[in-house]
């Protein structure tokens, strides 16, 4: 038995021994995903269970260093993590943008003390993060940004206004893209860390079309932000944001797994498909969503070993999306008048609905497909002037 | 595995896409043996030097002097074939034939893989029968006929047919037309009596044959693996020219969109390079991620057939769908982009486009595989 099948029966037998029976039963909606946080309210018992559970052991971010919360498990061996839990259909433990995207900033830019101090308790789930990039001004412009941090010697007084701050009422901590510098544009913004509760934070969610409210207004009104709270070097944070969207890009893409991924027809086909047409579509988008689950594998085993292009993110992160928008397309169509009841007890509150209005943003949030395409232009196809 | 090539795999592809480069390119091979009107639709010196590079019996055993290799290794030569649309019967001979020979007798085994693996010999594989890969129906039929068979029937779409020195012909022995069972492989030799061609060029250039057999006598031990019990064997001659003829496709795709984009950066309209305009960079930039996800699904693809798992066969119908959806794209935008000089027999992206369309078709286009992609998921 090799290393690795030696490391996959122990991986096996841990699940076996503490994934409970409730957590391998698939994600129904919203509610069902563990963020983590001071104020967050567990579903059940066993939900808490199993991210306790996978936190002492560092499976919630298991590639990350054990000092600072994880596992230290090498690319394959995350790998087999992976697919272990998609055997046995385990939900992930704990989902948290500070594990998909400050995370991975944070192992790169930031200090030994941040480090040791932030990545734990984002790996135990006990702070919530939430993003302050967008502001009403500047959106696929990001740079533009206005939201200004004024130097008190000891500090910077944040002043201004973010925009589509995902979850920020449910947040601990932001962190957040602050002007430090107004005579330069790219080498004028700094990355800095604070507390949501810190005096003159404010936020005011925005009800979408699905009737839902993921995203926030939040304003900044005198707000204190010490100066050990930086991430990387003064000025410099568009370097960390720009490593930061790559991870975002990545997660929206869906390139890590789940449900988003999978193929569709047989699903629906459980409760008939009665229109050649449409089962002709279906197996169509079948075709397709396999296939980009390979490209997600490929892109992710390519990531480790550094051999994809830097810029690939903005590709799956275009070609994801569509696909998932295609996706709700086709299961709307396929449920029929059911599909559009609003708020009825069978649909759980009108999910389908609500979910298939949802992933409208999933090409605008993160960077536009429009932008994405840009980005390859450029970047990877290297054509004149773009 | 990881879904990239490992360090002998990319050392393979290193030295496979020089050679192709040098050897295969457009003008010395296509171009020529096209313009020469050539009946083979392929120059049998460059067979040779691919028997040279070790490339004729990469999937042989090594028992049968072969390399041993497997779907991987055999889709990184097909992707540079593809790229260079290189005429070459490496699909028909070293991937389907090789895969079919290698499920018979020690004596067949000798009797045609050395001639193979030397680039002297040339296999062709008959199994559809109309101008829709349907190999669900085979009617072509073999009765018993003394020691050996008697083969009656057509088989069409047989590439470079009336070229190969053997046909390896999927014929039906006992039951009828869609049985699953009573389907044996044979080998039938070039020169058996009763064997007749209509050798037709296709679009492409390529040559293909609609092959007659009137009661052509065969002996037994032409037979390939099982009387009647030939079907697992025919699965996996597809399963081999199906992943085959999709790693060549992401070649013809590449290779169209590398001269597309090659293009946009020269070519000048209202005093600007053509590459400038977003509205052919979105397009440029959605074909290459197309391109790349289709990619993704053959390597996933040729790993799982070469790992023997059970999800080969619906990955292999996902990438084949994938490739054909991918590089038809790449060859429309390439000659849309090009624009009038798209549509000369000058321009190389014209063929790409041609190749593009034969290759769909081989072993099924995307409306087959994406119907077998519904009925293996189960609706």
């Amino acid at each position: 038995m090799s290393d690795l099948d030696a490391f996959r029966a122990e991986i096996r037998a841990w699940l076996e021994e503490n994934c409970p029976a409730e957590m391998r039963e698939p994600v129904r909606d919203e509610g069902d995903v563990c963020w983590g946080g001071r104020n967050f309210e567990f579903k059940s018992e066993a939900q808490k269970t199993w991210m306790d559970r996978c936190a002492a052991k560092g499976y919630t971010v298991p590639d990350w260093p054990e000092a600072y919360g994880g596992a230290g498990m090498s690319p394959a061996q995350a790998k087999i993590w992976r697919e272990e839990l998609a055997r046995i259909g385990a939900r992930p433990p704990l989902s948290s943008f500070g594990i998909w995207m400050l995370g991975p900033a944070l192992l790169k830019f930031g200090t030994e003390e941040q480090k040791v101090h932030y990545l734990n308790q984002i790996a135990r789930g006990e702070i919530r993060w939430c993003q302050g990039y967008s502001e009403p001004g500047s959106g696929s412009d990001l740079v533009s940004l206005q939201t200004f941090g004024e130097d008190k010697g000891d500090h910077w007084l944040v002043n201004g206004q973010k925009i589509w701050t995902s979850y920020a009422d449910k947040a601990d901590w932001i962190f957040c893209l602050v002007r430090t510098d107004k005579a330069n544009k790219y080498q004028g913004i700094s990355f800095l860390l604070f507390d949501m509760t810190t005096p003159g934070v404010t936020t005011k969610p925005i009800k979408l079309i699905s009737g839902n409210s993921p995203f926030c207004e939040t304003f900044f009104d005198n707000v204190v932000v010490p100066k050990n709270q930086i991430v990387g070097e003064l000025n410099r944070g568009w370097d960390v944001a720009k490593y930061l969207l790559g991870h975002e890009r990545e997660m929206i893409s869906g390139a890590g797994g789940g449900d988003r991924l999978n193929a569709i027809g047989a699903v629906v086909a459980r409760n008939g498909l009665e229109d050649p047409i449409l089962r002709a579509d279906l197996a169509m988008f079948d075709v397709d969503a396999l296939a980009y689950a390979c490209m997600g594998e490929k892109f992710l085993d390519e990531a480790k070993v550094g051999k994809a292009h830097p810029a690939q993110p903005n590709m799956m992160k275009y070609a994801g999306t569509e696909l998932n928008k295609r996706r709700h397309e086709l299961l709307m169509s396929a449920g029929g008048a059911t599909a559009l009841e609003w708020d009825s007890e069978r649909t759980n509150g009108g999910t389908p609905a609500r979910s298939w209005l949802r992933t409208k943003a999933n090409s605008i949030e993160g960077g536009t497909s429009e932008v994405m395409l840009n980005v390859v232009a450029k970047r990877i196809l290297e054509l004149p002037g773009a | 595995m990881p879904l990239y090539h490992t360090e002998d795999q990319a050392m393979l592809a290193e030295s496979v896409t020089g050679f192709m480069a040098d050897e295969g390119g457009i003008k010395k091979q296509l171009r020529h043996y096209r313009d020469m009107n050539c009946q083979d639709g392929f120059g049998h010196a460059l067979w040779k030097q691919f028997a040279e590079m070790g490339l004729t019996g990469m999937l042989a055993a090594e028992a049968d002097g072969g390399l041993a290799m497997g779907h991987v290794e055999a889709g990184i030569v097909l992707r540079e074939i593809g790229r260079n649309l290189t005429p070459s019967p490496f699909l028909t001979t070293s991937v389907m034939g090789v895969t079919a020979l290698s499920g018979g007798s020690e004596d067949l085994r000798g009797r045609w893989l050395p001639g193979v693996i030397a680039g002297d010999s040339v296999l062709a594989v008959a199994i559809d029968e109309g101008p829709k890969h349907r190999p669900e129906r085979i009617a072509c039929k073999a009765e018993k006929a003394g020691n050996g068979f008697r083969l009656q029937g057509r088989k069409a779409f047989v590439v470079q047919g009336a070229s190969a020195d053997a046909i390896i012909v999927a014929a039906r022995t006992s039951g009828s037309d869609t049985d699953n069972d009573g389907i044996t492989l044979f080998a039938v030799p070039k020169d058996a009596a009763g064997i007749s061609h209509e050798n037709l060029r296709l679009v492409d250039s390529a040559m293909a044959s609609n092959v007659t057999f009137d009661n052509v006598e065969l002996d037994g031990d032409c037979v390939i693996g099982e009387v009647d019990g030939g079907r697992e064997l025919l699965n996996k001659v597809l399963r081999a020219g199906r992943i085959g003829a999709a790693a060549e496709l992401t070649g013809v795709g590449q290779g169209a969109f590398d001269i597309t984009t090659a293009y946009l950066k020269t070519r000048k309209q209202f005093g600007q390079l053509i590459g400038e305009f977003q509205g052919l960079q979105h397009r440029a930039a959605h074909l290459y991620s197309e391109l790349e996800i289709a990619e993704a699904a053959v390597i996933k693809a040729q790993q799982l057939l070469d790992g023997n798992s059970e999800r080969a066969d619906l990955m292999i119908s996902v990438a084949k769908a994938k490739a054909a959806k991918a590089c038809n794209l790449s060859v429309r935008e390439g000659v849309q982009m090009h624009g009038g000089v798209g549509m000369t027999d000058e321009y190389d992206i014209g063929l790409y486009m041609k190749r593009d369309r034969s290759l769909a078709e081989f072993m099924g286009d995307q409306y087959y595989h994406a119907e077998r992609v519904a009925q293996l998921s189960g609706y």
